[in-house]
């Protein structure tokens, strides 16, 4: 199997850089281990924030389904249920399909479009069935409709944790409330007022001690987390509860990366280790290129848009677009960028982008 | 055990003198004329879906799109349309003077069920916190809202600035 | 439990009913979603016991990362049962410990 550019992860990113691609004549292959292409999009039942290009008050759902018409109308082949398990120097990217059948493809280009993983906080108890990821509650009830618990308990208040009990209520579960260790939401205040107005109470520094029960969650103990995250002795309290959701970050789903021996970089402003890339989105590695939570956690608005980029930059390379028109799509998705980068919530992400450019600049140098 | 935790933040709740202060109140002279939207929203979030919808051209977001959504008072005659279309659904349309002792509330819904009108529910602050009772007057639900439903419920004139939430039991 | 009215993705669709088997228990599930869910939605939420210190294991990541939720199926062990589709008549075991295959010779 050949192709001109493998994409390797069906979601936002990974759709609009094989869309951008495949419209100028590219041989695109993408490959997703999921069984439906739209990463997490398809967990996704709010509304998105952004601008008419980023399909703002879409919901996330529709936008994926958006996006996959869009790919089937370029004619883009998407493996789905195959997952990538290396990538080779001479660029063979090898993978597992559903039947445990292997097989492989030599693209002339890679894009690592596979999005971020949910990070994990460790206490007492938290192996106990009950205790789950926020993700792993989304997939339940939007992708198998299925409720994963009665009564429940929301670790984090970043968006994640404040959209996941938003759903969680619109699902039929009681939220018992949302802890957060930091004395602040770190999440939109739009979306605390959601679940506020639903008389679901946001704990502030509080931490989770340990979930208790036998056999399964059935109760947490929490207490009051100091300055340091540590836990003030004497504040702890129980509450019970059949649902634990870890919702206390994300970080870029970093394997391939570490295999192929990329160059990465400890940014926390984006999430944890990063790749460093160029202004097209190719790493130290030529033809290795990222796009999407991959590269720092964002939003959906920016994989999109980071997708476009990493797809056109690849036509440009195979010549398929003039050096001009080149620079000139480049640049409006640079400043679509530029512009999701702003404000409180943004500022510090584009900080972390200009250190990734800056270091690769300086690794590259030295 | 208790069920419920106490809540220890104001976050998510704007207070009326900040709400006062953003760009997305029409003012206190406006609302006495008739229904006009209240736009909750002051944080800098790039977003403004809610500048392209409106109708009357009544919403500025302009450049960059992180800042807050401004109404022009004069313009905006409480049409509903850009209620469902805010991602952060902080839209809601106040008819203060009614009646002579009743405002007319449009909040956003998305849950299930949906209330019926003629309903007696509960009328419940940016807390969740009950503050009196809300009779349902509409219930909108239309292909064009894509699941955001409109519920406007009237409430003690007193309450005007206050109900932002209903609750009831099916 | 199963969610029957979403707000925003509407009523349940039909789909087709299949019986599949937990520990010699019957539950209803439907075709094609994961083992998992079916047995979330039945209510069962221990997939396995751990090796040294018989601790209850259950659904974690739910994408098939991190291999809390294996079980025996239809005689095969440590299959990940998010990732994997429930079929008609399928057996499904808790573990305990880990399973081993025959080796054949």
């Amino acid at each position: 199997m050949n192709a001109d550019l493998a994409v390797i992860g069906a979601g936002p990113a990974g759709l609009c850089a094989a869309i951008e691609a495949a419209r100028r004549g590219v041989k695109v292959l993408v490959i997703d281990e999921n069984d439906r292409p739209g990463g997490q999009l398809f967990l996704q039942t709010h509304k998105f924030f952004g601008s008419r290009h980023h399909m703002a008050g879409v919901r996330g759902f529709h936008i994926g389904n958006d996006l996959l018409e869009e790919a089937k109308h370029e004619g883009i082949e998407i493996l789905l249920n195959t997952t990538v398990w290396g990538v080779f120097p001479d660029n063979r990217v090898a993978f597992t399909r559903e039947d445990d059948k292997q097989g492989s493809v030599i693209a002339k280009n890679i894009l690592i479009a596979t999005g971020a993983l949910e990070k994990g906080i460790f206490f007492k108890g938290w192996t106990k069935p009950g205790v789950m990821g926020a993700g792993a509650a989304q997939k339940m009830m939007h992708v198998h409709r299925v409720l994963p618990g009665g009564k429940v308990l929301v670790v984090g208040s970043g968006n994640v944790g404040l959209i996941v009990s938003y759903q969680l209520a619109q699902a039929g579960a009681v939220v018992s409330g949302v802890i957060e260790a930091l004395p602040e939401v770190s999440g939109y205040q739009v979306h605390a007022g959601k679940i506020r107005r639903m008389s679901i109470p946001i704990m502030t520094s509080h931490t989770i001690v340990e979930a208790l029960g036998n056999g399964q969650v059935e109760g947490a103990v929490l207490a009051r987390a100091g300055a340091d995250f540590r836990i003030v002795e004497g504040t702890e309290f129980e509450v019970s509860c059949d649902l634990i959701i870890l919702a206390v970050g994300l970080r870029p789903f970093d394997e391939l990366l570490r295999a192929l021996g990329v160059e990465m970089a400890y940014i926390s402003g984006l999430g944890g280790f990063v790749p460093l890339h160029d202004e097209n989105l190719e790493t130290s590695k030529r033809g290795v290129y990222v796009a999407g939570d991959i590269t720092g956690i964002e939003e959906a608005n920016t994989a999109m848009d980071e997708g476009r980029l990493a797809g056109v930059a690849v036509a440009e390379k195979l010549g398929r677009l003039d050096l001009s028109k080149a620079e000139e799509l480049k640049s409006d998705i640079r400043r679509r960028l530029a512009n999701l980068r702003i404000g409180s919530y943004g500022r510090q992400r584009a900080e972390g982008k200009q250190e990734v450019l800056a270091a690769l600049r300086e690794r590259k140098g030295a | 055990m208790p069920d419920k935790l106490p809540n220890t933040s104001d976050d998510g709740i704007l207070s009326l003198e900040r709400i006062k202060t953003i760009p997305g109140y029409p003012g206190d002279e406006r609302i006495e004329k008739g229904p006009v939207v209240v736009i909750e929203c002051d944080e800098d979030i790039p977003c403004n879906p809610c500048e392209d919808i409106c109708p009357k051209k009544a919403i500025t977001v302009g450049e960059p799109i992180t800042n807050l959504p401004r109404i022009d008072p004069a313009k905006c005659d409480g049409c509903i349309v850009c209620i469902s279309i805010c991602p952060g659904l902080c839209m809601f349309v106040v008819h203060k003077n009614y009646s002579k002792t009743e405002s007319l509330i449009h909040i956003p819904y998305e849950m299930h069920p949906l209330p019926k009108k003629g309903m007696v529910v509960n009328g419940c602050d940016r807390s969740g916190e009950r503050v009196c009772d809300a009779r349902v007057e509409k219930v909108i639900e239309s292909k064009k809202l894509n699941k955001t439903s409109i519920v406007a419920v009237a409430v003690p004139k007193a309450y005007f600035e206050t109900v932002r939430a209903i609750r009831f039991e099916e | 439990m199963r969610i029957a009215h979403h707000p925003i993705l509407g009523d349940a669709e039909k789909r087709e009913r299949i019986t599949i088997s937990v520990d010699g228990k019957k539950i209803d599930a439907y075709e094609g979603e994961s083992i998992a869910a079916a047995m979330l939605a039945a209510g069962l939420k221990v997939h396995r016991r751990t090796a040294k210190h018989k601790e209850p294991r259950g659904v974690f990541c739910n994408i098939g990362r991190c291999t809390d939720c294996i079980m025996k199926v239809d005689g095969q062990p440590n299959v990940r049962t998010c990732v994997t589709k429930a079929r008609d008549g399928m057996m499904v075991e808790s573990l305990d410990g880990l399973g081993t295959w025959e080796v054949v010779r």
